[in-house]
């Protein structure tokens, strides 16, 4: 390998040429596969949309649970699926939308869902247990409180976007 | 680097003999068109096996997006061909090279056959690869069904009538293809799935492997 010319023997020569071409080849028939494969990842999610979900005079300081649907389109595949949120106004006129998915396993929380405790959201799976304002009662499985979802007040309706996990211990 | 990974796996298990069993070996001069221009018709069997190389990477990519099912097969093979980043690309290679398999093929076949390279010792060889014609146009047949639409609706059915053509077991073969005694549906369509994906590739692979063993056990017949 040190000599001061090196030189390329036909062998290696037609060596390296197949396998510059068998690479090109074996590389322009991958290629728009692997793309093709990987499609799902490189798409921009159309998620984010803020949907209608209730009239603004409805909502009390008492949290109500309000039912949206929403056209989902799953590649081929389009159905109606239906979200929900537990919304009220607190002391300082705030609208509190709140994601009914348990921070622990995901079941659905609601308010006052046990009669022990009427002013709390509860999880009938684990006994899970929230406050009013979403945060999780220390010493029952959630980690985390419920997650907020993004809203916006237009025309006296309330619009909720995606719901925005709060972090947790 | 790729050097001594190389020599590490070699040290250990030896797959030096075993690469070159399969890609060290001389070419004799009267099949290499360098000599003979006229040789370039050896190529049409290797050509096969390119495009069946390719067909294979694109119908396992195209499985990817395509289901079977008689609601949404013809809407998955939609949303591919329009929504996917070079769906129209990988459907149209294997939809393509379905065509261009059963040509090499032919001419792999008109060869061999022009030449008397089929004679003995090589009838077995002969043999093998009528039965991998019979494999590919099966699966040219199969495959057909897929999309779910008007032609291979239709198509189907003909094929379908062809099979129940068959002296005594035509009704038998037909209701077996077709999963149902008279309705061409979804029991249909996932037959032909199946077979097309897993039955036919698995029955090709084996024949390929003792084609090409042959091949090599007897070497290429000689000049003319």
């Amino acid at each position: 390998m040190s000599e001061k010319k090196q030189q390329v023997s036909r062998r290696q020569f037609l060596n390296y040429t197949l396998t510059g071409v068998g690479g090109f080849m074996a590389a322009s028939m991958l290629a728009p596969m692997v793309r093709f494969a990987i499609d799902p990842v490189l798409t921009a999610s159309t998620a984010g949309e803020m949907q209608a979900v209730v009239d603004v005079s409805e909502i009390t300081t008492d949290p109500q649970r309000f039912d949206w649907t929403v056209e989902q389109v799953d590649a081929w595949y389009t159905s109606d699926v239906t979200h929900s949120a537990w919304v009220y106004k607190n002391e300082n006129d705030e609208i509190v939308p709140l994601s009914p998915t348990c921070t622990h396993l995901g079941c659905s929380v609601s308010w006052a869902g046990n009669e022990d405790y009427p002013d709390q959201f509860y999880c009938p799976c684990h006994d899970g247990r929230y406050q009013k304002d979403g945060t999780n009662v220390a010493d029952t499985p959630p980690p985390a409180p419920l997650a907020l979802y993004e809203y916006e007040v237009r025309d006296g309706t309330l619009y909720l976007g995606q719901p925005v996990p709060r972090g947790g211990v | 680097m790729l050097q001594r990974m190389y020599d590490w796996i070699d040290e250990r298990v030896d797959i030096t003999p075993l690469w070159r069993d399969i890609a060290d070996h001389e070419v004799p001069e009267h099949v290499n068109p360098a000599h003979h221009f006229s040789a370039f018709v050896y190529c049409f069997g290797g050509l096969t096996f390119f495009v069946t190389v390719i067909q294979v990477l694109s119908g396992m990519f195209l499985t990817m997006y395509y289901v079977p099912d008689i609601e949404n097969a013809w809407r998955s093979v939609y949303y591919l061909q329009t929504e996917v980043a070079h769906g129209q690309i990988v459907r149209g290679m294997h939809h393509w090279g379905a065509s261009v398999v059963i040509v090499m093929l032919f001419l792999h076949t008109l060869r061999v056959f022009f030449q008397g390279a089929y004679k003995k010792p090589r009838e077995l060889n002969w043999m093998v690869g009528v039965l991998i014609f019979f494999v590919m146009l099966a699966l040219g047949l199969t495959g057909y069904l897929l999309p779910w639409d008007n032609k291979a609706y239709f198509a189907t059915v003909v094929t379908l009538q062809i099979a129940e053509g068959v002296p005594l077991i035509g009704e038998m073969a037909k209701t077996l293809l077709n999963g149902d005694p008279s309705i061409v549906g979804a029991q249909t369509l996932a037959r032909f799935f199946a077979i097309h994906v897993f039955f036919l590739p698995a029955a090709l692979f084996v024949l390929m492997g003792i084609h090409f063993i042959m091949i090599r056990k007897q070497g290429i017949s000689g000049p003319l």
